[in-house]
């Protein structure tokens, strides 16, 4: 487990993120602030519209064209305010300094380039290496991912690698210009059980080898289970709960921890009837008052619809947004 | 209609693709090279059992469903109801009230202009399953209700739905005509953790409650062991192992299966693994490893592995596994 560091390496602080649709707009983030120390794995997980996607894409402002708008917040990134720097800035940081890698690798690579061209840009633009150069590393990086007969794969095309050999790509692509932080977003989601049990072990390891920080973004628990050392539980876009992974898992302070736990299928014996969450999560553009997980909570009483919770410190590093945390069973 | 035979049997289902040739390829004249997504499956399901099916993308186990339920007509082989021919004499209509078919994506599977309660009311109608207006829509009600949907809903297009109550949806079209089998294939798989839940407790109350047979297909062996009172993997369209849920898990026999179990994450910090990941990818399945399929990426492989394809032999009752080296750890 990683000790609690002095400095942050990520600090996001009250981040609002508003996304704007046709005659209405939604607080897909709301007022998030979490920091990843250095060489963390840090998990954002929840479910569908939780804003964990919407949470560290905002980091790069990369929306992938979707209508949304940071309204405040801070995110400071090694003393600087990743929001205070104009796209031409924050570029020189992106792939640089913070890379990042998505669910679906194909429509993050360019279907009309071949993949050691594209290991090589982010080399060639922010460390101003020659073409020689930048295809040497190239090919160290794909031996380093794991990607077999590196040396005639860089003349490849993204059409002709499988979807976890994509995905070893974007990673190579990502750890080019050996970043800090690297942000991946449901990076195993699309993969089998066996490609997504190798990919993940092959980013602790790349985490380990080059010392970065990861900002894990995932719907699975098992995965954060697995990889991280610190977790935030997001639902209707906040922050539920936030712990180390084992204070999570073993005494979650939060209703919608212990409820997602409960729902998990496998955990015990078969047969065993799921304790699902009754109804849905809810629409963004029309949020229950007080806190959001109270019409669906088995703990609520009338002061939850009263006002928002803020996040209340239960223990060592472990925060919970839940004003009934001490009456909780 | 024999009643010793059990509810489906599958035998020896084949299911091959005929793959289109390029224009250059038939100017070399090349031969059109088939794919064979399903290779010679043969399973059964009895009354009221809950068969799980699962493994990887591109494995066989979507196609070996639609096949059952006559989705698509196999290359060879036949499949059973009661011992009797399930396609082919009797028609379409008739052989969908025995099997039913339950999709991954209930947005895509719904009519999205047509109101739950007609698209509920035409199941009933077309199959004669009652008379007049009044009784069809009693038996929209009831549906609904089966599934854990309000009946004052029936008007709503499907769009109004969330996921998990278009789920329900589906669940309630497959079950108007009172089938005895239902394939659902990943029905479970497009929804959020907890809406999961629900719906699985839904498919669980549902075959207490109506003596239903499921042929469970997912990926995810935490869902399908769940629900399944068996469970058969597949790997490159055959399958490898059939075990009782129980017993596949304590023991896989086969190696793939072990390497299935090993790679599902477990939801435990204090339980992180450590063995090694499984090997490569999944072979192009135009072009099946020879001897057994899975010897590229198999911890145990031998020699004989590469050579001689293994059969899917008896281990004990309800357990099968199609490997040389069955129950074996290490290699030797």
């Amino acid at each position: 487990m990683a000790p609690i560091h002095t400095q942050p390496l990520l600090s996001v602080r009250d981040l609002v993120t508003v996304f704007e649709m046709p005659g209405r707009s939604a607080r897909g983030v709301d007022g998030v602030s979490f920091e990843v120390g250095q060489g963390e794995v840090f998990g954002l997980v929840g479910e569908s519209g939780c804003g964990k996607t919407a949470t560290c894409r905002s980091i790069l402002r990369l929306f992938a064209g979707a209508p949304a708008r940071i309204e405040r917040g801070e995110i400071l990134f090694g003393g600087l305010d990743l929001l205070r720097l104009d796209e031409e800035r924050l570029s020189d940081i992106r792939g640089a300094q913070v890379a990042m890698i998505f669910q679906d690798p194909m429509t993050s690579l360019n279907p009309t380039m071949r993949i050691g061209a594209q290991i090589g840009e982010g080399l060639r633009r922010h460390q101003k290496l020659g073409r020689a150069e930048a295809r040497r590393r190239a090919f160290e990086l794909l031996a380093s991912v794991g990607v077999p007969n590196p040396a005639s794969r860089l003349d490849d095309y993204p059409h002709q690698f499988s979807g976890g050999m994509r995905q070893r790509v974007m990673i190579a692509i990502a750890l080019a210009c050996r970043p800090k932080l690297l942000i991946a977003d449901e990076p195993t989601t699309a993969l089998d059980v066996t490609i997504q049990d190798q990919i993940l072990k092959l980013l602790l390891r790349l985490k380990n080898e080059y010392g970065m920080s990861v900002l894990i973004v995932t719907h699975d628990l098992g995965v954060v289970a697995q990889t991280c050392d610190r977790v935030a539980v997001m639902y209707a876009g906040r922050i539920a709960e936030l712990a180390e992974a084992r204070s999570l898992f073993r005494n979650p302070r939060h209703p919608y921890t212990r409820a997602l736990l409960k729902s998990l299928p496998g955990l015990e014996i078969e047969g065993r009837r799921l304790a699902p969450i009754g109804g849905a999560p809810p629409d963004l553009a029309r949020l229950p008052p007080g806190c959001r997980f109270h019409p669906r909570c088995a703990y609520a009483v009338a002061e939850c619809r009263a006002q928002l919770p803020p996040l209340i410190l239960v223990g060592e590093g472990h925060a919970t947004a839940c004003i009934r945390h001490e009456s909780l069973p | 209609m024999n009643s010793a035979a059990p509810l489906l049997q599958v035998n020896s289902l084949v299911k091959g693709f005929p793959a289109r040739r390029s224009l250059a390829a038939l100017m070399r004249g090349e031969k059109p090279r088939a794919l064979q997504a399903v290779r010679g499956v043969s399973l059964e399901l009895a009354t009221g059992e809950t068969l799980g099916l699962v493994g990887e993308s591109g494995c066989g186990k979507s196609t070996l469903g639609r096949c059952i339920a006559g989705l698509y007509r196999p290359t060879s082989g036949s499949v059973f109801y009661r011992g009797e021919p399930l396609h082919g004499r009797e028609t379409r209509r008739q052989s969908s009230r025995r099997v039913q078919m339950i999709f991954q994506d209930p947005y895509a599977s719904l009519n999205p202009q047509l109101s739950v309660e007609r698209t509920l009311a035409e199941v009933i109608r077309v199959h004669g399953l009652a008379k007049g207006r009044s009784a069809i829509a009693d038996r929209v009600d009831e549906l609904l209700l089966q599934v854990g949907l309000s009946p004052q809903a029936k008007s709503q297009l499907p769009h109004t739905f969330s996921g998990g109550q278009r789920q329900r949806i589906s669940i309630a079209r497959a079950l108007a005509v009172e089938p005895e089998i239902i394939i659902a294939d990943e029905p479970v798989s497009a929804l959020d953790v907890s809406i999961q839940a629900q719906i699985v407790n839904l498919f669980i109350e549902l075959r207490e409650r109506l003596g239903l047979a499921y042929l469970f297909i997912a990926h995810d062996l935490n869902v399908v062991r769940h629900v399944s009172d068996r469970i058969a993997v597949m790997y490159l369209g055959q399958i490898v192992e059939v075990a009782a849920t129980r017993e596949l898990f304590r023991q896989p026999g086969h190696p793939y299966t072990r390497s299935l179990l090993s790679a599902i994450p477990k939801p435990d910090p204090d339980h992180r693994s450590h063995s090694v990941s499984l090997e490569g990818e999944l072979p192009d399945p135009h072009f099946p490893p020879s001897g057994c399929n899975f010897n590229t990426r198999c911890p145990l492989v031998v020699e004989r592995c590469r050579i001689e394809s293994p059969e899917l032999l008896e281990h004990s009752p309800a357990r099968a596994v199609r490997c040389h080296r069955a129950f074996q750890v290490e290699v030797g």
